[in-house]
């Protein structure tokens, strides 16, 4: 299918920089629709930082590259459109807005996302369905639901708050940053089930993960290894399985002898 | 520089709704202030002369009285002789009804989402509408005399139910409480009047409606509620103004008296003209609010969503006397521009086992200023007395300020005082966290301020939720649900 071929995501040369300190130095990532990318790292080497710079966020200076979200310059999109356009972080620490209604928040998102579709507003009775199912396909505890936005929720709560959200977005892109960190098994398993539901030949995933454990859920098509703002290497799942036994301070200095 | 901060600063920065001016003849007595012009006024109300009397008196009090200072806010001297004193829109007599009330104020009431047809009227809701110094209408009077409960002007209680006026009048603010209550006292020309007897539910909100509209004026006006042993009323206040660049004053003096087992619930939203933004204009609003729940276990509870005003100076308070006796205090105040609000409140407590409440919102943006002022005082007698106060301030922007001025003075050992406070900057992240769904700043900061009001927006009947998430520039489907 010609469509499968079109890239969703190209990020062509980037390189960020955070109060003029250079924290991407330089990366090139191509994801096609209907691909899964995994993304490992150790702390601090720039996985979060990439994926704050994919939605959005203020505060990083693009000092080189470029960025296509489906053929648009993805960069001088608002975080609002880039979310409209399909676009969906799950945050690695998700925010607690203390007096929304986690509920009246989700309605307001999908609504916003809707409207950008050109479709009405969701009926309230179809929306509470809609929610109810995706939170017992997520395994969200429905009083969860009543409460203010993450206020409150455990450490595993907010993270399948966060898929719970992605499952109602129904994203064309979903970057998760460290969604497992944090997660019961069982949770995993709901999180990888809930990425595996949304993978077709329409969506596209890119995970942040520091464990092979996710990847065993979610098999990857491409894992890339991101150590200094760079990616060093790139391969199928057995790069991670490989990752996981030898630790990336052995690949590390391997790589980095290459690059200098 | 976070690009959001000037875009949030620009969405909190809306034009004020209700800035228009209905022309219409009004008879507006000489501006400054003398013996004369306060007898005038009471005689223009045909009033008693005790009353008279009454007015006097204040005014001699208030001669000897010096504007107080000791609020945190600025503003240029008040010159107490170039204010007209009493405006009112000329009619031939007293409307009986509504047909012959000028259809220009009947406009007017409608252009500000405020219908004074019954058939056009929120059900549940009777209105006192309160145009410059007099009450022009209100409505379901017959409905509520049904149930024994009187709502009516101010000067139709003085000439219809003089005793239960002169019984009550001055009990919980006298004459001689501040300047400013003294000044109303004096000059004081409408307002609204509610008596609700013995062991009666009113049936319905009461509300009034008060509307500056005349120039160089001043509006003070008084309100007396009493609700007798085991009665319960809520009530509702709104207020708008036009327009104009010199600042008005309002000073205005509430009274709310609760016998054994009544409650009062007394909400207000306070939208006054802000000034503009460089802080031309606006509305001085320096008023005396306070309940005395006289009788065991009564309640008095007032909410207040203040969002307009040049200077806000008001401190609604309870003083509890009866044993067992409810104070609440839940209170919204967003300062924007060069708006500045010094407000907060006062609970006294006399009475054994008393318990109070206090929950204050300051949102500051722009230049707003911001100031909480609370006094907490549990007198020797009050055994076992409660206090629960929590003040949260949430600042946009860096231009801006947040105060809090607590004072507690605890006589009796066994009682329990807490005091929370903080303070906190609308965060990036959650906006940042709100954008990435989708949903745009503008949104997303109505959605954040409105929850963080969300406690005190709980409060307020549903009709004034709704009116309240307007103002502060949120749907109602937000924090409510
Ligand atoms: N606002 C900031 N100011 C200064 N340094 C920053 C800022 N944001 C990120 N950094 C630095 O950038 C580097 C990359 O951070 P980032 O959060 O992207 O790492 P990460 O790969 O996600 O790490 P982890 O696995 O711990 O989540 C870190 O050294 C971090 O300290
Ligand atoms: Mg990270």
């Amino acid at each position: 299918m010609t469509m499968a071929k079109q890239p969703i995501l190209e990020i062509r040369n980037l390189h960020v920089s955070v109060n003029h300190t250079p924290i991407l130095r330089g990366i090139d990532l191509v994801i096609h629709h209907g691909e899964v990318h995994a993304i490992m790292g150790p702390n601090g080497s720039g996985k979060s930082t990439l994926c704050y710079v994919l939605a959005g966020r203020e505060g990083y200076t693009i000092t080189e590259g470029q960025v296509l979200y489906d053929g648009k310059n993805l960069l001088a999109m608002s975080p609002e459109e880039r979310a409209q356009a399909g676009l969906f972080l799950a945050f690695q620490y998700p925010v607690e807005i203390p007096g929304v209604g986690n509920m009246y928040f989700l309605r307001t998102a999908l609504n916003a996302i809707r409207k950008h579709r050109g479709l009405e507003p969701i009926d309230a009775m179809d929306f509470l369905q809609l929610v109810r199912e995706k939170a017992k396909l997520v395994g969200i505890d429905e009083r969860l639901l009543k409460r203010s936005v993450n206020e409150g929720f455990s450490g595993g709560e907010k993270k399948r708050n966060e898929v719970l959200q992605m499952a109602i977005l129904e994203p064309t892109l979903a970057i998760l940053d460290e969604t497992d960190s944090g997660l019961d098994i069982d949770a995993l398993r709901i999180v990888a089930d809930g990425v595996n539901a949304l993978r077709n030949d329409q969506h596209a995933v890119l995970a942040i993960t520091h464990y092979q454990r996710l990847l065993e859920y979610l098999v990857p098509d491409y894992v890339h290894v991101l150590i200094g703002g760079q990616i060093v290497c790139s391969g199928g799942p057995e790069l991670a399985a490989e990752l996981e036994r030898r630790g990336y301070a052995e690949l590390g200095s391997q790589v980095t002898a290459v690059v200098q | 520089m976070p690009t959001s901060t000037a875009k949030i600063e620009e969405i909190v920065s809306r034009e004020y709704q209700h800035g228009f001016y209905t022309p219409i003849e009004e008879e507006t007595v000489p501006a400054g202030l003398n013996e004369d012009i306060v007898r005038l006024i009471s005689a223009k109300k045909n009033e008693p002369q005790w009353l008279t009397e009454w007015r006097l008196k204040a005014y001699r009090h208030w001669l000897t009285m010096r504007e107080p200072t000791w609020q945190n806010v600025r503003y240029q001297p008040i010159d107490y002789d170039a204010i007209h004193y009493y405006s009112a829109p000329k009619m031939k007599k007293q409307p009986k009804s509504l047909d012959e009330v000028d259809p220009e104020l009947l406009r007017t009431y409608e252009k500000l989402g405020i219908p004074l047809r019954e058939q056009e009227l929120l059900a549940g809701v009777a209105v006192d509408a309160v145009f410059d110094s007099v009450s022009v209408a209100t409505t379901f009077k017959e409905k509520l005399a049904e149930h024994g409960v009187i709502f009516c002007s101010f000067s139709e209680a003085v000439q219809n139910y003089p005793e239960l006026v002169r019984r009550y009048l001055g009990t919980v603010v006298p004459y001689s409480d501040n300047f400013f209550a003294a000044l109303n006292s004096a000059v004081f020309s409408d307002g609204s009047f509610c008596f609700v007897p013995k062991g009666v539910r009113c049936p319905m909100e009461l509300s009034t409606y008060f509307r500056i509209n005349a120039a160089k004026t001043g509006q003070f006006e008084r309100t007396l509620i009493v609700a007798e042993e085991g009665a319960y009323v809520s009530y509702l206040e709104g207020c708008t103004a036009p327009m104009r660049d010199e600042n008005q004053l309002h000073a205005a003096v509430v009274e709310l008296i609760a016998l054994e087992g009544a409650e009062i619930k007394y909400s207000t939203v306070q939208n006054w003209y802000p000034g503009d933004k460089e802080g031309r204009g606006g509305i001085y609003n320096f008023v005396t609010k306070r309940g005395i729940c006289l009788g065991r276990r009564s309640k008095i509870s007032w909410t207040q969503v203040e969002t307009g005003s040049a200077i806000t100076w008001k401190y609604p308070s309870v003083i509890l006397r009866g044993d067992e006796s409810v104070g609440e205090f839940y209170s919204v105040a967003l300062t924007n521009h060069y708006q500045q609000a010094d407000t907060g409140t006062k609970m006294i407590h006399l009475g054994r086992g008393t318990r109070s409440t206090i929950l204050s919102k300051a949102i500051s943006a722009g230049h707003g200023q911001n100031s909480y002022r609370g006094l907490v005082k549990v007198m020797r007698g009050a055994e076992r007395a409660r206090n629960y106060t929590q003040c949260d301030s949430l600042l946009i922007g860096d231009r801006c300020g947040a105060h809090t001025f607590p004072y507690m003075e605890v006589r009796n050992s066994s009682a329990i005082v807490e005091h929370e406070a903080t303070t906190s900057k609308i965060s990036e992240e959650q906006l940042f966290y709100c954008q990435s769904r989708g949903i745009s700043l503008e949104d997303a900061v109505s959605m954040i301020v409105s929850g963080f009001c969300r406690q005190v927006f709980q409060e307020l009947p549903m009709e004034f939720a709704v009116e309240a998430h307007k103002l502060m520039g949120v749907s109602l489907e937000g924090a409510i649900g």
